[in-house]
């Protein structure tokens, strides 16, 4: 599933989490990431509330581009661009 | 919220030196046996380095027979799973029922188990420190731990975490 976004980002893969709390987003967006090239988009959804704290201090952490936050209330969908960490 | 916010890009803020966190596991019951795996499995998910000083009690959650069978007492654990006076937890099969309560909170929410969780943190690469004293002073052996630990007393960890940005004990 890819959903619309302001930024015009396309996502070059989706990752949906709803359901799961932290750490299950944080890891499993690592893991989605690793498999991803530097540059490419990861569509990442959450329902986790601690989300909107979290994949910005993910991204920031690791090195990667939050390219923008779509906050939906009880969901979050997150388009992170792939930095040069792993 | 419906429109869509344009974050502030942290890039400059990032690091190129790959941070480190150490952790001392000092507790063996189902729910203290938690934090630190949640937190190491967070941080290596940040690209940090991570390693684990399981020591005393905590060291059960690296012992074969007993890491899949951790318990959460309701005796003197007022916020523990069991909401019932304090003397019902010393009734035979009270950290029974407490620790089946406090795994199906766990399994409800989705939450990896321990031994998920031991999985997890050693397939990225965890650092998981056996304390030595502990292991002499139990009487626990290298085979009663499960594979990938390395055997170090109190030097060789604090060496580790001398150069950890974050240390923290459990």
């Amino acid at each position: 599933m890819t959903t619309n976004n302001t930024s015009g980002a396309v996502a070059a893969a989706t990752l949906d989490t709803s359901g799961l709390l932290c750490p299950l987003p944080v890891y499993k967006a690592a893991m989605a990431l690793k498999a991803m090239e530097q540059g490419e988009i990861l569509e990442l959804i959450c329902t986790d509330p601690g989300s909107l704290a979290d994949i910005p201090a993910f991204t920031r952490q690791r090195g990667d581009r939050l390219v923008e936050i779509d906050d939906r209330g009880t969901s979050q969908v997150f388009w992170i661009e792939k930095g040069t960490g792993a | 919220m419906t429109t869509a916010t344009q974050p502030e890009t942290a890039t400059t803020t990032h690091e190129s030196r790959t941070k480190r966190l150490a952790l001392v596991a000092s507790k063996g019951t189902l729910d203290q046996a938690y934090p630190p795996l949640i937190l190491a499995t967070t941080a290596v998910s940040l690209g940090w380095e991570v390693g684990i000083y399981f020591t005393f009690y905590g060291l059960d959650i690296l012992h074969k027979d007993r890491f899949e069978s951790l318990k959460v007492a309701s005796l003197a654990n007022p916020s523990g799973p069991l909401q019932v006076p304090n003397v019902v937890g010393a009734i035979p099969g009270a950290t029974a029922v407490a620790t089946k309560t406090m795994k199906r909170w766990m399994d409800n929410a989705s939450m990896p188990t321990i031994p998920d969780f031991i999985d997890m943190a050693r397939d990225l690469d965890v650092t998981f420190f056996a304390c030595a004293t502990t292991m002499g002073v139990m009487d626990v052996s290298e085979s009663d731990l499960i594979e990938g630990c390395d055997i170090a007393g109190a030097a060789a960890f604090l060496d580790y975490a001398a150069t950890a940005d974050i240390q923290l004990f459990i």
